[in-house]
């Protein structure tokens, strides 16, 4: 297990280099360059030429992407073209705003879908389950930004002055602000430094940050701004799940080795959880790691409807400004991200099932 | 009432399938009684309706089958009436069920120890120790080797063989009164199916178990039956004891079976087969069953054969047969 776990770690290196290599390219590949993106069209040639000797521009593409690279492999990204700020910054305060969408999607996802497959094939061919795969299809077919604007117009406009008022933009109420959990603690951290943005990573992280540091009122206040992005997210891989689930247990439902536990004298409902679901599981754990993809282009629409300065967001914005450090590097994190999912999806299948070994 | 040694007395025992082409009937009024420590073969084709016979008794059918009428009597309680919950009690504990392939029969993600000890979990109602403790007596008794490591083992790293000693021994764990064997030996090899045959007789003399034991290979009804039940197209053809049925039968399609039994020695160019086919379910003649398939209706009979199912005629008092020709006889 060990071996295999360090033996895909090691894989991943040149995949992360081809990566690199492909996002540096593709980036340049875009019309337009940087200094007119930025400095508007009425920059001049002498300016534009400044401006890109500032920023290495002006060298031979293979130089820049050597340089680059050397850069990136001590975790130095370089500086934002548009911000003129180290992107490693940016990085540590946009990316814990998307992995809290993303996981908090992830979990409503599994959970909703897992449950309403199991209902589904335990009522197979029964109102409840055509109602329940009709609303998984309308799920799956519903665009995230347009279910995103519906949940906003209802829970943050329609409701507003109800208890079921919800926050329909933002991560906390105006007036809030979370304490990073080393202040709090009275830890002496100089900032800059890469232990800092280490510990700052964990502590944008708000949900987290008030849950360890005990602050009720900005975890109440964080959960409630995240579960309107959060039900938009998740709704299309949740009905995805949902179909998968229902489909995979009612054919583990029709195997020999249900009838023997039925056969055993188990009770129905231990059949299901004991010896269906776990082998159901399997081409569920399949789906969760294609679905991180979704999750993550998911977010760009999520973030932009809901006004959450995550990575989706800032990977768009980067984009219309050549922004190309930041292009490159939110890249280089989702692919990273994306890999070690999937890494955990092929672990979970050794303890899931066995047969399979992970050699 | 049934008398002390009676096991299971099914009667009339109908069961149907719906289907895109409307009900089917896989079983059509069978009938039989087993005694204590009494091994029952059902024997027949594929298809004719063994299993489901074996099935619907332990309410195990398909969601696309049922029971249409019958009744099958174990210790004063109908179970084809009986809800899902108190099957639940009998199933595995008074009566349990053995399976065609084992390796397909075992939770392939469960420790073979775990779905045996969760029988006596299940029935005894014991902690998971004790229950793993008597798992672990249990595989000893059904002579696996290294019971101890074979605890731990997953099905896929089981033989067929092995896999079905597990089978025997979960079916067996509740010391049941009644043993369902449904074609236990028809996935392993001749070598394997003798062991495992030869532990479940050794089981039934220690436990005095009832075994009906469903099978196509008349090899294992010579060697195991106490009684026999030929069936076809959904009916019982013949019964009686197995040697009254091995050395006189009387149906036609019991007599062609046993016709088509290879000899060693003896020199054929051609095995013997029944010619034709089974009928479908669904296109079942209105007469006897057998009759497209018989080489013994003659033209006193005929119109008879193809007209009316005949009924089972009792030749003694443990031996009958379905046939019209028999008429005579009784």
């Amino acid at each position: 297990m060990t071996t295999y776990i360090i033996k895909r770690l090691l894989i991943s290196i040149p995949v992360l280099f081809g990566i690199l290599l492909v996002t540096f390219v593709l980036a340049r590949l875009i019309p337009g360059d940087p200094c007119k993106a930025i400095l508007g069209e009425k920059a001049t040639v002498e300016v534009c030429e400044k401006f890109e000797k500032r920023f290495g521009l002006d060298k031979p593409i293979h130089t820049q992407f050597f340089l680059y690279s050397k850069r990136v492999v001590v975790a130095d990204f370089g500086n934002s073209i548009r911000f003129s700020r180290p992107v490693s910054q940016i990085l540590v305060e946009r990316f814990p705003v998307t992995i809290e969408l993303a996981l908090g999607g992830l979990v409503v996802a599994i959970f909703a879908g897992v449950f309403l497959g199991i209902i589904s094939a335990l009522k197979h061919n029964t109102s409840v389950d055509v109602g329940t795969m009709v609303l998984a299809n309308v799920g799956i077919s519903m665009p995230v930004f347009w279910l995103g604007l519906m949940l906003a117009y209802l829970f943050g406009l329609l409701l507003k002055d109800t208890i079921f008022w919800l926050p329909p933009s933002g991560r906390l109420t105006a007036g809030l602000s979370s304490i990073p959990f080393f202040e709090v603690w009275g830890w002496e951290v100089l900032k800059g430094t890469t232990k800092s943005k280490f510990l700052e990573f964990f502590a944008n992280h708000y949900i987290f940050n008030a849950l360890i540091t005990g602050n009720w009122e900005i975890f109440k206040d964080a959960l409630r701004h995240m579960i309107l992005p959060v039900i938009a997210l998740s709704t299309i891989p949740m009905a995805i799940i949902a179909r998968i689930t229902r489909s995979s247990l009612l054919e583990v439902l029709g195997r020999d080795y249900i009838r023997t536990a039925k056969a055993k004298g188990v009770k129905s409902k231990n059949v299901v959880s004991k010896h269906a679901l776990r082998n159901a599981m399997l081409p569920v754990v399949t789906i969760l790691g294609l679905q991180m993809g979704g999750l993550l282009s998911g977010a760009v629409l999520t973030e932009t409807v809901f006004g959450l300065s995550g990575v989706g967001r800032m990977l768009v914005e980067a984009i219309y400004a050549r922004d190309y450090p930041i292009i490159q590097a939110f890249t280089v994190m989702i692919a990273v991200a994306y890999m070690f999912i999937n890494l955990l999806v092929d672990i979970s299948y050794g303890f899931l099932d066995p047969r399979v070994r992970l050699e | 009432m049934l008398s002390q040694s009676t096991q299971l007395e099914v009667k009339n025992l109908t069961t149907c399938f719906r289907t895109s082409k409307g009900n089917v009937m896989a079983v059509d009024e069978i009938s039989f009684s087993l005694k204590k420590g009494e091994t029952l073969c059902i024997v027949g084709e594929s298809g004719c309706g063994k299993s489901v016979s074996a099935l619907s008794i332990m309410g195990l059918l398909p969601p696309s089958g049922y029971v249409k009428s019958g009744s099958a009597i174990f210790q004063n309680n109908d179970l084809l009436l009986m809800t899902t919950k108190e099957l639940e009690k009998l199933r595995g504990n008074r009566i349990s069920m053995i399976f065609q392939d084992p390796g397909s029969s075992l939770n392939p993600v469960m420790r073979v120890g775990d779905q045996v000890s969760e029988i006596f979990q299940i029935h005894l109602n014991i902690s998971k120790q004790e229950g793993q403790k008597k798992a672990l007596e249990m595989l000893k008794q059904v002579e696996i080797p290294d019971p101890e490591s074979r605890m731990l083992a997953f099905p896929h790293e089981l033989s067929g063989g092995m896999a079905q000693r597990i089978m025997i021994a979960i079916a067996l764990a509740c010391n049941p009164d009644i043993l369902i064997a449904d074609e236990p030996t028809t996935a392993l090899d001749v070598t394997i199916q003798s062991q495992i045959l030869n532990l479940m007789s050794e089981m039934q003399l220690k436990t005095q178990t009832a075994i009906i034991l469903i099978t196509h290979d008349l090899g294992v009804v010579a060697e195991m039956a106490d009684n026999v039940l030929v069936m076809y197209c959904g009916q019982v053809v013949e019964y009686g004891d197995v040697k009254t049925v091995f050395n006189s039968p009387i149906h036609p399609y019991t007599k062609a079976l046993m016709k088509s039994i290879p000899i060693i020695g003896k020199k054929t160019r051609r095995l013997d087969a029944i010619p034709g086919r089974v009928p479908s379910l669904d296109m079942l003649p209105s007469g006897c069953r057998f009759e497209r398939r018989c080489a013994e209706k003659n033209d006193n009979i005929v119109s008879n054969c193809q007209n009316k199912i005949p009924p089972i005629f009792n030749v003694d008092s443990v031996h009958g047969s379905r046939c019209w020709l028999e008429k005579g006889n009784e």
